[in-house]
């Protein structure tokens, strides 16, 4: 790991002050878990760190009910969420998200904000090729091993896959992010929050290198919501998943009044699909109409060469998260 | 992953603004040497408010390590893995993926369980800290959780170990009458490469059980000498 | 005296065969155990390394003046570097090239940051999947980079001798270049083997191809073979390379305590030839000394699978940058990037088979066309067709040059590999004739050397009932109608496995207290506990009273750990020098006893005359009487009477269930009956066959390395995306050793390769039984499950 200079500041207006201007001056450090990864493969490599899991008040460390929502601070850490009664009750679905994440030592490190701005697993990232893997102008991985990348928005030139599996959960309940800055603060959806880079200069979100992510605002569960959320995975535990799906279905009697689909590793971005909603609406739960959803999430899905089976996974993951939500979601 | 950049990139001067002052940033490569060694943190200017930045040349640090406290002097780049088997010589905790993906550098940070390799030391301090040597139940006597590790030979050439029976102490703490399901959840941030999930799993068992399996050969469970 | 030291009768075991506790268990699950890794004495200097980041690249120039400068460096190495100046080639990503060594581990990295290396890259070859297609290397004539590159890469000696013999080189061999390999310390034999390979300068031309045929055997006649058949499949099976992945990864602590001693810390299976290893890697840098002055130590060992029995490069580099630090120790630990791209593979093989049988299930033809690589050096064939030495065979097989890590032994060398082809050809086979393998593999039992024809009958009986095969036993595809499909496979395998040579010194002190020293190893296959329990039952004491002292070079050698040679070879030398210790401690107290030495027995901490306890001595008593020197002797193995023996059966099952929507597979049980003769301990002969099987679960579903076509680099040089089995991902596991009559006097016999060998053939025998097609190479994971899927689809459309 190269050196830099650490500061833990105690207040947030601090925190923000240390930011830098551009990316590769300041990094923030919160978990930590994938960002000193990062800056051991020397793939980033800030001049400072600005560690802010001092910074005092409530703000970024609680979970706080407000109006009918909730708002999660950007340092709640992932062990938190399950066994928080305001998540495991109203927001199933993300708890279970949660619990399923990563293992028990980096759900007890990693926070809620690390785990929206972490960093893709694409492993010609990852092994010092650039965030679009590529050499002599050309992609690496359009040529070479692109079994784990994306399949839906690859038109390039990012391929690789949003890594979060809790934000396509946070999304479907419609969650927003709120970024700080010394000037200011806003507040984007999340579903805004990432954008598929164009050039190796810009990051897969809007956060800016001067900005901190501070919390995630969950507007309140629609009454009667039926969720869930599917991994398709190989190993039993600690893998990243092939393809995800959380699905949030507003029932109306026996059929579904409107939902929403959201994706999770099959494209640059959480992938919200509108046809799989689409498709679902007004329709009842069976077998047959979560998998047309399922055909609909994929309709315009792309193999890269090597990842057409993913495609089958993702409409897979989309037809047993429907059809889990509509038994009232998992265990 | 192999390094590829075998150029010193030139670093630029930090901007103004943010209420920092002007100046030369150097941290690597042969410009470290330009940097003059200081100890103790540097107080900056944020917004009117005085910060203290450290690093990043080696600076005291104080950590709590299995209940004594020790103080060490290491850059803010070095991991609490490193400080504890390189400056602390302690060596329970292994070095092994380095990139939080194997579970072998196991510590217990206020109690739960975390990947030593990525943390900062210097992110480590006013915490309690304990490895597997904190975790005996005397100074020879093994804990019941170590004993049953014995017991069920759910150790083969040990690497793995010392962060297996970690996690395991704070997975049987918070669940003491674990199911497959929570087990497989919460251990599965371990890794063995012998093979010894077996074992492993009858240690769970046992506990789930209720059975505190005694030893079967005289001396066991008694650490004395060494190897 | 006939059969003195044949093993102690069951009554006379107080420990051999029982379930014992590994000794050093305690020191692990307390962190205590020290490993090289751990090793930190005071003013250790630590070591980083520059490695290639190009897969084929000539070095035109290194540049370290900058990185020798930095702050905190005190040495700094190139190891890439050929005496006579000429530019060296890199052959694979990875690859050691320049040693830092400094103050801290974050200072040797910077360094490395401003070392200065001019690269011209070469096109690269890391293709090893597809079937080879194209002009082979012509008549296997090695020029000098073929020799180079056999020799850098580990060729058997055997082979490589054997190649030039009868393939001969294409290049002059003159005195300049005999001398040169002198002064690397090749051994004799090759370089004899250099000069008289006959000179074919012809072959300068062939053409340049990264194929080479290395077998081409045919047995009996397989044209009739097939036209007699009833029967006949062709398929495609085959395994990935896949790499060690030690926990502890391989390295080396270095300190010269002075200048003509070297003290060396290494993470090895093979303590005892590291000395002379390392000297002769030390004399080709121009550093003489003497083996007799080096000194290696190691107390506990990480893993090592077949992967550590070289001194490897880093054993020469880290002495190298010690004494060029002032005799400093220096510690160098592979990263893990670098331990899953350099210092672990186990080549791939695939084959393509042709195979028959008539109706009735007897096999009457195979047919094998086989590829694969081991890196640089290519690869050797695998043993096929594995354990059925069915008539009318042909055999080619075309060794494939990448330029990725070199092989290194792994657990069993080729027999897994082999197994998946052979036991996957058999069960498809048997599915074409809607036979139960079971019965299909016992019809064709006497293609099985006689020897073990019996063991795997007894062993398919046993295994059948643990797993209920045959009565659960579905024709192919018949796994359920849903989306989960279960099914089951077996496949059987075998091993040599005799105990190595093996020296050890035994001691009995005046004050009752008993001293061993062996140069061996604990792998954490229970090796120390072994020899305690040896010890501990023919001196009739309990194991807690002997102090054993193994892991120093200092000691009397003991062979490598690897081939499950070790528990063969350690615990007939101690038997022999326990018993030869006894019979002397016998002598001394016989006079005492009013007996002679030949009626004496040692039992129950008792020195006593046989069919009177009355006339007995506690163990502290006799030893009084042995007078001021200590009893010391020498055991031996081999040694007289055959304590060792060669040659396991087992036979493993497999219960899966696959998700056909999504291709994932879990295993829900194994079963593995094993033989390996006299087991000295139950509890850890059996974490050997739990941990095999484990390890089997993982390289069957999960475990590849993964190459870059365009870069050449290893893409998964992690544990995230080389993925090994979790507690989550192990099924119910039952194992059952063969013991007792019939097998306790075969005598003691090695366990570690066996058992790893079967679960991929297993597995994936289950897979297709259960979903009705094979998938033809391991790791089984989802994309290949799906393919397959798809392709029987189209197949049935079609």
């Amino acid at each position: 790991m190269r050196a830099f200079e650490y500061a833990a500041p105690k207040e947030r207006r601090q925190a923000l002050g240390l930011l830098g201007r551009s990316w590769g001056d300041t990094e923030i450090l919160a978990g930590g878990t994938d960002l000193l990864s990062l800056m051991k493969d020397d793939i980033v490599t800030p001049k400072r760190l600005v560690n802010i899991k001092g910074v005092a008040g409530p703000e970024l460390h609680a979970i706080m009910r407000k109006q009918n929502g909730v708002q999660i601070g950007a340092l709640v850490h992932l062990a938190d969420l399950p066994s928080a009664s305001d998540i495991r009750e109203r927001y199933p679905m993300l708890a279970d998200a949660a619990m399923e994440a990563a293992s028990p030592q980096i759900r007890n490190m990693a926070t809620m904000g690390g785990n929206i701005c972490q960093r893709p697993r694409c492993w010609y990232f990852r092994n010092g090729f650039g965030l679009l893997g590529q050499k002599d102008g050309k992609s690496l991985v359009m040529e070479g091993d692109n079994r784990y990348h994306a399949i839906l928005g690859n038109e390039g030139p990012a391929y690789f896959v949003s890594p979060s599996s809790i934000v396509p959960s946070l999304i479907a309940y419609g969650a927003k992010v709120t970024l700080a800055s010394a000037s200011g603060t806003r507040e984007v959806a999340l579903e805004k929050f990432f954008v598929i880079p164009k050039d190796e200069n810009q990051r897969e979100h809007d956060l800016r290198p001067d900005e901190m992510l501070t919390l995630v605002t969950l507007p309140a569960p629609p009454a009667g919501a039926k969720v869930a959320h599917y991994e398709v995975r190989q190993k039993a535990a600690f893998d990243w998943p092939l393809a995800t799906c959380a699905a949030l279905l507003e029932m109306n009697g026996g059929t579904v009044k409107s939902a929403r689909i959201v994706m999770g590793h099959v494209a640059p971005i959480p992938w919200v699909s509108n046809e799989a909603a689409q498709a679902m609406a007004g329709k009842p739960v069976t077998e047959e109409t979560a998998d047309a959803a399922g055909a609909a999430a994929v309709a315009n899905a792309k193999s890269l060469g090597r990842n057409g089976y993913k495609i089958k996974l993702a409409r897979v993951a989309v037809k047993r998260a429907i059809l889990m939500a509509a038994k009232g979601g998992q265990a | 992953m192999a390094k590829r950049d075998d150029e010193i990139k030139q670093i630029p001067g930090e901007e103004s603004g943010n209420g920092l002052s002007r100046r030369s940033f150097l941290k690597i490569g042969g410009l470290a040497a330009a940097v003059p060694v200081v100890t103790g943190p540097k107080i900056i200017q944020v917004g009117g408010e005085q910060v203290e930045v450290h690093g990043p040349h080696a600076a005291p640090i104080t950590l709590m390590v299995n209940g004594k406290r020790q103080t060490l002097n290491v850059e803010p780049r070095v991991t609490l893995l490193d400080a504890l088997r390189e400056d602390l010589d302690v060596t329970g905790p292994k070095r092994v993926c380095d990139r939080g993906e194997c579970g072998a550098c196991t510590v217990l940070i206020d109690g739960k369980a975390v990947y030593s390799c990525s943390t900062l030391a210097i992110d480590a301090q006013g915490k309690e800290i304990v490895t597997i040597e904190g975790l005996m139940a005397g100074a020879t006597q093994l804990s019941p959780v170590q004993e049953a590790y014995v017991q069920h030979d759910a150790s083969q050439c040990g690497f793995c170990t010392s962060g297996f029976v970690t996690a395991t102490t704070a997975f049987l703490r918070d669940h003491p009458n674990p199911t497959h399901e929570e087990m497989v959840r919460n251990l599965g941030g371990n890794f063995c490469r012998c093979g010894t999930y077996g074992g492993i799993r009858e240690v769970v068992q046992a506990h789930a059980g209720g059975k505190r399996a005694a030893t079967e050969a005289a001396g066991a469970v008694a650490v004395k000498g060494g190897f | 005296m006939a059969d003195k030291y044949a093993w102690p009768a069951e009554n006379e075991r107080a420990y051999i065969g029982k379930r014992i506790s590994r000794v050093d268990g305690p020191f692990k699950v307390s962190g205590r155990a020290k490993y090289t890794y751990d090793y930190n004495p005071k003013g250790l200097l630590y070591g980083a390394v520059l490695r290639s980041p190009y897969p084929k690249a000539r070095i035109v120039s290194i540049d370290t003046s900058a990185a020798e400068k930095m702050p905190g460096v005190k040495s700094v190495h190139i190891v890439q570097k050929d005496p006579t100046g000429k530019p060296v080639t890199i052959q694979f990503a990875g690859d050691d090239v320049v040693a830092v060594a400094a103050q801290t581990e974050d200072q040797a990295e910077d360094a490395l940051r401003a070392i200065k290396i001019q690269w011209e890259v070469l096109p690269h070859f890391v293709q090893d999947e597809k079937e080879p297609s194209g002009p082979l290397q012509g008549p296997t004539v090695m020029s000098q980079d073929d020799l180079v590159g056999a020799l850098s890469n580990q060729m058997p000696q055997g082979q490589l001798i054997q190649q030039l013999k009868t393939n001969g080189v294409s290049f002059k061999v003159d005195d300049e270049f005999i001398k040169q390999m002198k002064q690397f310390n090749i051994p004799q034999p090759i370089i004899d083997a250099v000069q008289q390979a006959p000179y074919h300068p012809e072959a300068q031309n062939q053409p340049q191809s990264p194929y080479k045929e290395v077998r081409n055997e045919t047995k009996g006649d397989p044209d009739s073979g097939f036209k007699s058949a009833d029967v006949t499949h062709e398929g495609l099976y085959g395994s990935t390379v896949i790499t060690h992945c030690c926990m502890e990864a391989h390295g080396v602590v270095a300190e010269w305590p002075d200048p003509d001693h070297l003290l060396v810390h290494i993470s090895t299976q093979s303590v005892s030839s590291m000395p002379g290893q390392i000297a002769g890697g030390l004399k080709a840098q121009g550093v003489n000394i003497d083996a007799a002055n080096i000194r290696v130590e190691q107390q506990n060992v990480g893993g090592g699978f077949g992967s550590k029995f070289s001194a490897d490069r880093w054993g020469v580099y880290v002495p190298m940058l010690s004494k060029k630090a002032g005799g400093a120790p220096v510690k160098v630990m592979l990263e893990r990037d670098a331990e899953l791209e350099v210092a672990g593979a186990r080549p791939s093989h695939y084959a393509r088979v042709k195979i028959a049988a008539t109706r009735d299930g007897k096999i009457t033809a195979w047919d094998a066309n086989g590829w694969g690589t081991g890196g640089p050096g290519g690869g050797a064939a695998p043993p096929l067709p594995y354990v059925f030495d069915v008539p009318n065979q042909r055999n080619r097989y075309i060794s494939v040059s990448t330029n990725t890590g070199p092989s290194r032994a792994w657990r069993a060398p080729q027999h897994p590999q082999a197994a998946v082809i052979t036991m996957g050809a058999l069960e498809d086979l048997a599915a074409k004739l809607n036979m139960n393998p079971v019965e299909f593999f016992r019809k064709n039992i006497e293609y099985v050397t006689e020897a073990r024809r019996q063991i795997y009958l007894d062993e398919l009986d046993i295994a059948d009932k643990m797993m209920n095969f045959s009565s659960r036993w579905h024709p192919r595809g018949q796994g359920g109608s849903g989306m989960m499909r279960q099914g089951l496979g077996l496949s059987i395998h075998t091993w040599g496995g005799r105990g190595h040579n093996s020296n050890c010194d035994f001691t009995i002190h005046p004050d009752g207290s008993v001293d061993i020293k062996m140069g061996t190893q604990d792998l954490g296959t229970g090796t120390r506990t072994a020899i305690l329990i040896v010890a501990a039952d023919t001196l009739g004491i309990p194991m807690e009273q002997i102090n054993l002292h193994i892991g120093d070079s200092s000691y009397p050698t003991s062979g490598g750990s690897g081939g499950s040679t070790t528990i063969g070879g350690v615990s007939s030398s101690t038997r022999r020098g326990a018993v030869d210790a006894r019979d002397a401690l016998f002598a001394k107290v016989a006079p005492a006893l009013g007996s002679t030495p030949d009626k004496l027995v040692a039992r129950n901490g008792k020195i006593f005359v046989e069919g009177d306890e009355s006339k007995a001595l506690t163990w502290k008593q006799a030893c009084a009487k042995i007078g001021p020197m200590p009893i010391t002797v020498q055991g031996k193995n081999p040694g007289p009477e055959n304590l060792t023996n060669s040659g396991v059966g087992g036979v493993q099952m497999a219960d899966v269930s696959v998700d056909t929507e999504t291709g994932i597979v879990k295993v829900n049980k194994m079963v593995a009956v094993q033989d390996c003769g006299l087991v000295i301990d139950l509890k850890t002969a059996e974490s050997q066959v739990l941990g095999a099987l484990v390890m089997g679960v993982s390289y069957a579903l999960f475990e590849e390395k993964i190459y870059d076509p365009s870069t050449g680099v290893m893409l998964n040089d992690n544990m995230e995306f080389y993925r090994l089995a979790g507690l989550g991902d192990i099924p119910e596991m039952q194992v059952h050793m063969m013991t007792g009559k019939g097998y306790d006097e075969r005598g003691v016999i090695g366990l570690a390769e066996p058992p790893t060998v079967s679960p991929g053939a297993a597995i994936s025998n289950a897979v297709a039984n259960a979903i009705g097609v094979r998938v033809p190479y391991l790791p089984i994971t989802p994309d290949r499950v799906l393919q397959a899927l798809e392709s029987e689809e189209k197949g049935a459309r079609a």
